[in-house]
């Protein structure tokens, strides 16, 4: 299986998505580090591949910054030809399609969430293997580790857009704490119909949490 | 006597077979020069600076103290390059020629995030083993523009980067007095004592600071903009009076009759 190589860059992560009537939140912290040094306190893991489709990215930079791109222009090329926005789940099949395919050369776990006018809001999980699985929430990378717990237990279906705002901030906010290759802010975007709403919440105003 | 043969078109191994060799017999095998470097990059109030140390080493060796680190790309754009010099020479060499092909095919300057995105997809093929790591900064339609690219094809866009050997000493600089809306004579001075941070604490850099300050239609490439390295004059002299080494016997002078005199100049 594939390991980072030595030298990369690493999104040591934690990141998610929560799907609502209506649309998905979904949030990433935003350090990428390349050994022990934090080479980026201001990453953006919230990454577009289409107007109402974005996905978070974990794992090597590098790998899943390519196969973003990659994906982009797939989805932009479906567009143009079929005259209409692909679904969430299109996007996330042609994630699956590149992780699976070139599993023994990537280090990519990739959450794929949006919106679309057949399923509404959804959220999709790609992890490291290839597989690809359709989820009410889901947590990936490093710090998710700490928060599965915290999640399964505060996670309730059928939440409002702004309930599923607060589980996020929480839950990045705990991994956070605790994942040392975790850190920066806390980035948001609530993707609905009626488009995308970023969010930035800073080091500073971090959700208060038992601090010993 | 081997007649003088076209050289085959391809690779060729011979070195890797003289590497082998070498590792077998347990010598070192020869190494890449890299460049231990300090190269950074801030955005200001009308457009991009870029800054270098001038310092290329050998291992432990300097190998060139006067080298040039911030690469042409384009008219609008240039690109600092760290880690393996032959890498960061060939790298951006190439896609500068590519660039000026894509310019004269569309009829426009390039933009940066195209120089960008064909550094980044061209490392990205080669798995890392391509070692850059590059600094590019530029300015076109969409305004400034700069960047960090990784040898594994992983980009950052950020206000401010550094990036080499003495990319900390250079990064604590800028994380205590960055701020945005620099002015011009605020942002070259803060790259100067970015370099120069890493000049002075880091081994790998050193001698003098180049910096390339890139404006809306303006581009300025100042080589030793600071040079906090120079040569001092010797204080004292060191040649000896002749006849300080005494001698006992000369030898006899060639005369016209030996057939071919040894050139002893």
């Amino acid at each position: 299986m594939a390991a980072l190589k030595p030298g990369e860059v690493d999104l040591g992560t934690t990141i998610m998505a929560v799907s609502f009537d209506g649309g998905v939140v979904i949030g990433a912290d935003s350090r990428t580090s390349t050994g022990t040094y934090v080479a980026n306190r201001v990453t953006d893991k919230l990454t577009k591949v289409d107007e109402r489709i974005y996905c978070c990215r974990s794992g090597s930079a590098a790998d899943t910054q390519a196969v973003a791109d990659i994906v982009k222009y797939h989805l932009d090329l479906y567009s143009a030809e079929h005259g209409e926005m692909p679904t969430v789940k299109v996007a996330s099949s042609l994630f699956q399609e590149l992780c699976y395919h070139n599993k023994n050369n990537l280090m990519a776990s990739i959450i794929v969430a949006g919106w679309d006018k057949q399923n509404g809001g959804s959220v999709y999980e790609v992890p490291l293997g290839g597989s690809l699985h359709k989820r009410d929430f889901s947590i990936a990378g490093s710090g998710s580790s700490y928060i599965y717990g915290y999640c399964d237990k505060v996670f309730r279906p059928n939440m409002s857009k702004e309930e599923c705002i607060e589980f996020v901030k929480n839950s990045v906010g705990l991994a956070i704490t605790r994942d040392g290759s975790s850190g920066g802010v806390i980035r948001i975007a609530v993707i609905t119909e009626d488009g995308v709403e970023r969010q930035v919440v800073y080091g500073n105003q971090l959700p208060l949490q038992y601090t010993g | 006597m081997a007649p003088l043969l076209e050289p085959n078109a391809g690779f060729k191994f011979d070195n890797a077979k003289r590497n082998q060799l070498l590792s077998d017999k347990g010598y070192m095998v020869p190494t890449a020069t890299k460049t231990g470097t300090t190269i950074v990059g801030l955005i200001y109030k009308d457009g991009v600076v870029l800054g270098a140390d001038t310092r290329a080493t050998n291992g432990s060796i300097v190998a060139d103290k006067n080298c040039r680190k911030i690469h042409y790309l384009a008219p609008n754009m240039y690109c600092c390059g760290a880690g393996t010099a032959a890498d960061t020479d060939f790298t951006t060499s190439m896609i500068s020629s590519q660039l000026a092909l894509h310019s004269l095919n569309t009829g426009r300057d390039a933009r940066v995030v195209t120089a960008m995105t064909m550094l980044k997809q061209y490392l990205f093929r080669y798995q890392g083993h391509i070692g850059a790591a590059l600094v590019l900064g530029g300015y076109d339609v969409m305004g400034p523009h700069l960047f960090t690219i990784y040898p594994h094809g992983s980009t950052d866009k950020l206000p401010y980067v550094t990036m080499g050997s003495g990319s900390l000493a250079a990064m604590s600089v800028f994380e205590s007095s960055w701020r945005p809306e620099l002015s011009r004579e605020e942002a070259v001075e803060m790259v100067k004592d970015a370099i120069e941070a890493g000049i002075f604490n880091d081994l790998g850099s050193g001698s003098n600071v180049d910096v390339c300050i890139i404006t809306k239609d303006n581009v300025e490439y100042i080589r030793g903009y600071s040079q906090p390295n120079e040569r001092v004059p010797k204080e004292q002299s060191y040649r000896f009076a002749p006849g300080t080494t005494e001698f006992i016997a000369t030898a006899p002078a060639a005369t016209a009759n030996d057939a071919a005199a040894m050139d002893v100049s």
